[in-house]
């Protein structure tokens, strides 16, 4: 049986925000399919009773002074932008009419 | 002389001796940058005039009979994925090619402050994902030992540039062998530091719990001179450890007598070459010769680290990639009529078919209902791999290995069967899974004249004793001293 369809294909897409070609989805469902299959091969460890890694260093909550300091200037901060206006990045409108 | 073909600490000495004027140094690695790139197509981008800004001014303080830093004059290649201020940092993606930091990461600023010059900005696989710098949306680096055969990767034109003697040495990033197996591929020394012993502040983000910079070089004492600058605790980066650095060319005695070497018997894998089963026999065969004891150790779950590597890394890309909306930097559609569909469109012309695969399987794991049996059980095999090592290393000092299962392959071998092109990381993948560091070194030829990688592994925050290794093993081996024949 298919471990993924074309369905949810588009689905995760939309999750993604990644617009795909008719042949790109085409190809991806019989990419993701392949690729899951492998991935069932870690149905064979029983992990009922192990711990998730999430991060392999000790980690701690990292406190600071809540002081001002110098920060990227404004004008370096809007220099890569794609689309401005005065000191806003510009974006195509949210709200359809 | 012929500068370029000069090892870091060669250079160095000649500088600090104020034998060779850090001029001259630079402009020989730009005539040689010259005479490769055309075959070789290392270099995103180039920095000439910047380099040679920076020599002068170590020139004139060699003049004037000042102290330099201590790396002053040595010329570097830098992964376009480590952000540079002022230059185009790409990560080979069409999404970032007119993306310029107005910051250096922390790296840069450790380079800068003890005096290496940065040539370029090296190509890669896009955003880092990929075994063979195939996944570039600009260009295609060669492997300098066969200009058929791909780099390996991701950090296939750091690898290629210092095995060319383009640089005198590189750094790159590894999330999954991104610099031990190009390393490999191209016969030079690339070491993976420990999961927080250097700075990711502006590292470009692929798979953070993962990520890890290192470097690339013409011999161990090279890495160890480089790691020493790059590595450290840093405000910046929450997730670099606290961990004093040690001098690490200071551990580079020679002396492995007594050490215990494991040998996991899990790395004898169905689809290994014959040739690099050989010279790996040879290699262990060499450290026992220098008084090292071979142990059999067990790592049971690493036929299970290609797939939990899958999940983690494509999840945590998935997640780092959603920055890349074409609202504050990098490329953004022309053709969009409202905003989602401006994200929508951005996306689809900005990444490479790698780079969408990875998302979408990474959003798929991390998906309502999928979550549980793909992600979660992935960071619990995480842990099972972590148990295999520090088990291990209870009857070890180190861990040898392959550092992949064969030597370079042809452009496009592997290119439609995305699976093939991740088993190819089998060997590399659980150190980063684990944290663990781990150094390639090249341990010889095959007939047909390929690199053959050496991968040897350690304890956390162990840099020191895999660099005594591999120093002492290339102490004791030619094969570091061979070039290719361009």
């Amino acid at each position: 049986m298919a471990k993924i369809t074309r369905k949810e294909v588009e689905h995760v897409a939309r999750l993604a925000r990644l617009e795909l070609t008719e042949e790109e989805k085409e190809r991806m469902t019989a990419q993701l399919d392949s690729i899951l299959g492998y991935i069932d091969k870690l149905d064979e460890l029983d992990t009922s009773q192990v711990e998730p890694t999430t991060t392999v260093i000790p980690m701690v909550s990292v406190m600071r002074e809540d002081a001002v300091r110098p920060s990227l200037k404004q004008e370096d901060a809007l220099a890569n932008a794609p689309d401005r206006q005065d000191v806003f990045f510009r974006v195509p409108r949210i709200i359809e009419d | 002389m012929e500068l370029h073909r000069l090892t870091i600490h060669e250079l160095r000495d000649l500088i600090q001796k104020g034998e060779v004027s850090p001029v001259r140094v630079v402009q020989d690695f730009l005539i040689r940058i010259g005479q490769m790139e055309d075959q070789i197509q290392a270099f995103n981008t180039l920095t000439p005039r910047m380099a040679v800004g920076f020599a002068k001014k170590f020139e004139e303080m060699q003049g004037r009979r000042e102290k330099l830093p201590p790396l002053a004059g040595v010329p570097l290649a830098i992964k376009d994925v480590i952000c540079t201020k002022g230059v185009a940092t790409t990560c080979s993606s069409r999404i970032l090619e007119n993306y310029v930091p107005p910051f250096s990461a922390t790296v840069m600023a450790r380079l800068n402050a003890a005096g290496a010059l940065m040539l370029g900005k090296t190509n890669m696989d896009e955003f880092a994902m990929g075994s063979s710098t195939e996944n570039s949306a600009f260009k295609k680096t060669r492997n300098p030992w066969n200009l058929g055969c791909v780099p390996g990767g991701s950090s296939g034109g750091s690898a290629a540039a210092v095995a060319a003697d383009m640089c005198a040495g590189a750094l790159g990033s590894d999330t999954g062998g991104s610099i031990r197996q190009p390393g490999g591929f191209c016969g030079i020394a690339a070491l993976k530091p420990t999961y927080g012993r250097v700075s990711r502040y502006g590292l470009v983000a692929f798979a953070s719990s993962l990520d890890q910079i290192g470097p690339l070089a013409k011999d161990v004492r090279d890495a160890a001179i480089l790691l020493k600058v790059i590595a450290g605790h840093d405000p910046l980066d929450s997730t670099s450890a606290n961990v004093p650095v040690p001098d690490y060319e200071a551990a580079l005695t020679g002396e492995i007598k007594g050490l215990r070497v494991g040998i996991p018997s899990e790395y004898s894998i169905p689809g290994m070459d014959p040739e690099v089963e050989s010279a790996i026999h040879q290699a262990i065969r060499v450290l026992e010769g220098l008084g090292a004891a071979q142990e059999n150790v067990s790592l049971p779950h690493t036929d299970y680290a290609v797939a939990t590597y899958y999940l983690v890394a494509t999840a945590e890309a998935s997640s780092n990639l959603e920055r890349y909306d074409g609202v504050k930097y990098g490329y953004r559609t022309p053709r969009a009529e409202h905003l989602i569909d401006m994200y929508m469109k951005t996306r689809r012309e900005g990444f490479g078919p790698e780079v969408k695969r990875r998302i979408m399987l990474g959003t798929y794991a991390l998906s309502a209902g999928y979550y549980d049996a793909y992600y979660l059980k992935a960071l619990k095999v995480r842990t099972l791999i972590r148990q295999d090592f520090t088990e291990a290393f209870k009857r070890c000092d180190v861990i040898v290995t392959p550092t992949s299962p064969t030597p370079a392959f042809k452009f496009g071998e592997k290119m439609d069967d995305p699976l093939q092109m991740y088993l190819s990381d089998i060997f590399t993948i659980s150190g980063n899974l684990a944290g663990v560091p781990g150094i390639s070194v090249n341990c010889g030829f095959t007939k047909s004249g390929l690199p053959i990688g050496l991968q040897v592994i350690g304890k956390p925050f162990d840099e020191e004793t895999i660099l005594r290794v591999a120093h002492a093993y290339e102490q004791a081996t030619p094969w570091h001293r061979e070039r290719p024949r361009l």
